[in-house]
């Protein structure tokens, strides 16, 4: 009881302060289940962006500082002369020219080539584009013809040393490189194996040599095979791709291309967009939640304390001074919870920036705070805490004192009592009290169930997210591509070639492949892209419906991963066309036959006999899957090495292996993430509501117990309503999660991967049952309370 | 578990009881009860020695802390003694476990509180029948409500009923049972008068007519003149029982 004099100055406690700090000790387990719903709610909100500032602002620097190119523009040879036209194109800063070419590394230890990318920098000077970041050694010697650098990663996949030599086959002939300089660069952030997705350090080199060395191996001199451009600040991309598109035709310009479509940044963006909308979507949940938890405390906590609440209204406190005491405890609390959200979020994006790094290669990363997050995060805490407890708080004002000294009448559950009067009837009056304090406040339990659900609903559909890549993985490897390892060339291969490779030891099937860079167009869409021919038999990889059945390769006709479909706006029936970006470059139109189901990357698929007669190219193949009889990998792979034109061997296993690390590192850790998250959801509603229940019914309990009613009958009153509120809240959740999955798979698939949302029962399994190991410790914990219990003072009259 | 198998005298019906007047309900000795420890501790209770004899009617009166209610509390089981024993019809209350207490109250206890203490989400009857469920031999809810005078009104929830109609609601669920003693912890402390001496009338009624033992604790000394004896505490002792020969009708008490 409060009979508080007027605050004094000086040290002073007032006793109003005083009494906030023994309510809070009070209400302390509810206030700390509330406080960690809001400070998972802030958490997220400041890893987030706190991850989205890092990597972002460390990924406009780096590409400042190392100039990279924002037009890619390959083309087959052009002159060096052309270099100050393309800087005369309007909306172009800088031009820079390079020789790139494709090659092989061949390590020490290694039964398998590996596919590298040698790039030029200028003999002298510094590029005006395309820089590297230099880690150790030094920069190229102009005047030796035999030295390079090696990207950072590679070079520590494979511990490789300044000064160690490395046989690389470029263009077909093989040459002893010497190590001098290890570096990083802008335009492999990101790495992973040609053609495939998945990073993986090892499988992929990227070598630097001086312009002229690398020139005289690809036959270049004096010329060029790709441009890089610069734009200006007001620069249309469009119209510059365009006229660079012009300048290079005539020189076999295979397609002038954005940053967008490079595939580092692509991979890099995707994901700061990814982390910019969940850093939207997910702490306003948990926000809610919270606002709606404390609403319950706090409404519970002045109907307890009217007659305090009387008491100071006749002393003299006015509405807004009573009001302001009680928010203060909200404010208190959501406080508490967002300064603990705060920390946890710099820890959490401290670590998670660590695991960044391993799949982002800059050469610096540190994770940033964002101080508008901190700011957004504690003030929206607070804002949505005291929202949720201003709606109780305006019944205060209409709190008469003389009424709230009162004792309080009964609760009135004459309405309560009418509904369902026939489901009453069956029961006992036990489950009579149960079921008519779930309709006295039909809106509370509606809220609670809903809070719940959405806590489950979010589990859920994480988990399903990450059972669907498994799934993927096993549909990817199992059904679409069925081959051991599949071989690509260096150029176009006459059709002995493929019985070159069948003729290797341990070869037991090989299949033809041609992949063609094309761009593809319909209406004003237009998309960077490759056909990939398969021969009309094909066993190996396989093209599937979004059944899984297998789709026969027509004679003519495109057949399109559906993510591409929606990209290009094409259905089956209607053509595409086709801008055929090697050999004769010749534009198709070509029909859309069908749409195939894939999980990575975004294909088109077409006959292979098909595309001969489009190309007029008959027999030519680039790429051949292979499947290996098992014990004699090794000495294929001896055999392959010594194949000149062999540019690169890739094995599903390795990739399959690259797929489950990524997995089990990065987002596999999310999925305890994601269950804690739900635990604390679910624990914070139901802990508060059998708190509530146990202290709105104190009495009701006690009187039950004094009547002879078993402790295990009390708490079957107690607990029945957490039981029917969290038995409701499952198949809701359960719903909720699985559209919610959807909706998330569809925001996150790109063309690069595809999330699939599947139903998956087990995941339903395990997210329901979280939310029931939550309600039974909650509910342990309340009941704990009923047998150490005072039943007398429980009852005890005012005297 | 051993309560379950009684001894015979917990299974005899109430006429049993009501017929062997002389039997002792409870004999208390040395009862003491304390609250807390050292230099902070409370004496609630003081060594009391009692006799309370079957279907008698007692008053406790005395002031606030004088240990009225701790008493009843612990004739009850609903609290426990520090000190002493207390024998319920020759079975030692003091020696008895949770569960055990739990079936004493459920079999033989009827209680009636100064602020009702009903369930505000049960009808009357409900509430009524919240014991009637549970008990071994009780009379009929409505029967219980008729007989404290509350024979409409069965299907209002507490909250439609006034404070005496929610008192009368309380006794009834409290005798519904047919219970060997009903305690009562200021029943009339938060009625007018008028409604207090009917609710007297009441519990007068349920100890003539079926014979059950009923205490009641009271600030108001004028419910002495009902009783058939009157115990007087002080300082957590009883310092005076006085007999009443002629015990007065509820109706001609004033205060």
């Amino acid at each position: 009881m409060v009979a508080a004099p007027p605050p004094r100055r000086g040290w002073h406690v007032s006793p109003l302060t005083a009494k906030l700090g023994r309510d809070l000790w009070r209400i302390k387990g509810q206030a700390a289940a509330i406080a960690l719903v809001i400070a998972i709610g802030v958490m997220m909100q400041v890893m987030m962006a706190g991850l989205v500032a890092s990597l972002s602002q460390t990924r406009d620097a780096y590409y400042q500082r190392y100039r990279l190119a924002q037009v890619f523009a390959p083309v087959a040879r052009a002159p060096e002369s052309l270099r100050p036209e393309l800087a005369q194109i309007e909306g172009v800063a800088q031009a820079e020219t390079r020789v790139t070419g494709a090659g092989r590394v061949e390590i020490d230890g290694r039964d398998l080539p590996i596919a590298a990318r040698l790039l030029s920098l200028p003999d002298f000077g510094a590029p005006r584009l395309g820089a590297v970041y230099p880690v150790s050694g030094r920069a190229l010697d102009p005047n030796a013809r035999d030295e390079a650098l090696v990207l950072e990663s590679f070079a520590k996949a494979h511990d490789l040393k300044l000064g160690q030599r490395l046989t690389v086959t470029m263009n077909g002939h093989r040459r002893n490189l010497v190590l001098v300089g290890r570096v990083q660069s802008p335009e492999f952030l990101y790495t992973a194996a040609p053609g495939e997705l998945i990073p993986d350090d090892a499988r992929f080199a990227v070598l630097w040599m001086s312009r002229s060395a690398l020139a005289a191996n690809y036959d270049l001199d004096g010329a060029f095979n790709e441009a890089l451009l610069s734009l200006t600040r007001h620069a249309r991309l469009p119209a510059v791709l365009a006229a660079a598109d012009r300048l290079l035709t005539p020189y076999g310009g295979q397609g002038a291309y954005g940053l967008d479509d490079q595939f580092s940044n692509r991979f890099v963006s995707e994901e700061i967009k990814g982390l910019e909308v969940s850093a939207v979507v997910v702490p306003p949940i948990f926000l809610l939640i919270a606002a709606f938890l404390l609403y319950i405390v706090i409404s519970r906590m002045v109907q307890a304390e009217r007659q305090e609440i009387g008491l100071m209204k006749a002393f003299g406190y006015s509405d807004v001074e009573v009001g302001w005491h009680y928010m203060q405890l909200v404010l208190a609390i959501a406080l508490a919870g967002a300064l603990l959200g705060c920390g946890l979020g710099i820890w959490a994006g401290q670590a998670l920036i660590g695991l960044y790094t391993q799949y982002y290669k800059f050469p610096f990363l540190v994770f940033q705070m964002e101080p508008s997050a901190f700011v957004i995060g504690i003030l929206a805490a607070m804002g949505s805490a005291a929202a949720g407890s201003l709606v109780v708080l305006a019944r205060l004002v209409r709190l008469v004192p003389a009424e709230a000294m009162r004792p309080p009448a009964p609760a009135d559950y004459s309405r309560a009592g009418r509904w369902a009067p026939g489901l009453a009837s069956a029961m006992d009056q036990l489950s009579r009290m149960v079921l008519r304090r779930l309709l006295r406040q039909p809106w509370r339990m509606a809220g609670a169930v809903l809070g719940i659900a959405s806590g489950m609903g979010l589990t859920l559909s994480m988990l399903t997210i990450y059972a669907g890549f498994e799934r993927a993985l096993d549909l990817t490897f199992q059904v679409l591509d069925r081959s051991d390892a599949s071989v690509a060339f260096l150029r176009p291969m006459p059709p002995a070639a493929l019985s070159a490779l069948d003729r290797l030891p341990g070869v037991w099937q090989v299949e033809a492949q041609r992949h063609v860079p094309v761009v593809l167009r319909h209406g004003r869409r237009s998309h960077k892209s490759s056909l990939t021919g398969l021969s009309p038999d094909a066993r190996l990889l396989r093209v599937v419906d979004d059944k899984g059945r297998r789709q026969e390769l027509p004679g003519a006709g495109l057949i399109l991963a559906k993510p591409l479909a929606k990209i290009l706006d094409v259905e089956p029936g209607q053509s595409l066309r086709v801008e055929v970006r090697e050999g004769a470059r010749p534009v198709l139109e070509i029909p859309v036959v069908g749409l195939a189901q894939t999980l990575m990357g975004a294909p088109v698929y077409i006959n292979l006999d098909a595309l001969d007669r489009l190309l007029q190219q008959p027999g030519q193949i680039n790429a051949a899957a292979l499947e290996i009889e098992p014990g004699r990998e090794v000495q294929l792979y001896r055999a392959l090495k010594d194949m000149p034109l062999v540019a690169g061997v890739s094995l599903q296993s390795e990739t399959k292996e690259a797929f489950e690390t990524l997995m089990d590192e990065g987002a596999g850790a999310m999925r305890f993430v994601m269950g804690f998250m739900a635990f604390v959801i679910t624990f914070g509603i139901v802990y508060n509501a059998a708190r509530v229940a146990q202290a709105e019914r104190a009495r009701d309990l006690a009187s039950l117990q004094i009547l002879g009613y078993s402790h295990g009958e009390v708490a079957y009153v107690l607990l029945g309503e957490l039981a029917v509120i969290t038995l409701l809240a499952i198949p809701l959740g359960s719903l909720f999660g699985h559209f919610l999955s959807f909706a998330i798979a569809e925001g996150f698939s790109t063309e690069l991967y595809q999330v699939p949302a599947l139903f998956i029962p087990q995941t339903h399994g395990t997210a329901a049952l979280t939310v029931l190991a939550a309600s039974a410790v909650s509910g342990w914990l309340v009941q704990r309370g009923l047998s150490k219990r005072d039943l007398t003072a429980a009852l005890k009259s005012r005297e | 578990m051993r309560f379950f198998k009684a001894p015979a005298v917990f299974a005899r019906s109430l006429n049993e009881v009501g017929s062997a007047q002389t039997t002792a309900a409870y004999t208390t000795q040395g009862l003491t009860k304390t609250y807390g420890e050292g230099r902070s501790a409370v004496h609630a209770l003081r060594s009391v020695d009692l006799e309370v004899t079957q279907g008698e009617l007692l008053v406790l009166l005395g002031p606030s802390g004088s240990g009225k209610s701790t008493l009843l509390n612990i004739l009850g089981g609903l609290d426990r003694a520090t000190s002493g024993q207390v024998s319920f019809l020759g079975r030692d209350l003091t020696q008895m476990n949770d569960r055990q207490l739990t079936r004493y109250r459920r079999e033989h206890v009827g209680f009636v509180f100064q602020f009702y203490n009903l369930m505000p989400s049960l009808t009357a009857r409900e509430n009524v029948e919240l014991v009637t469920e549970i008990a071994r031999d009780p009379l009929p809810a409505d029967e219980a409500l008729a007989l404290v005078g509350l024979g409409e009104r069965l299907d209002h929830f507490p909250s439609q009923l006034s404070g005496g109609e929610q008192q009368r609601v309380a006794i009834a669920r409290a005798i519904a049972k047919q219970p060997t003693v009903l305690f009562c912890d200021e029943p009339t402390g938060a009625l007018d008068s008028t409604t207090g001496r009917a609710v007297l009338r009441v519990l007068a009624d349920v100890n003539r007519k079926l014979g059950t033992t009923v205490m009641i604790v009271t600030h108001a000394a004028a419910t002495a003149a009902m009783a058939d004896k009157v115990l007087h505490f002080a300082d957590g002792r009883i310092r005076d029982v006085v007999h009443n020969a002629n015990p007065a009708a509820p109706e001609d008490i004033h205060w």
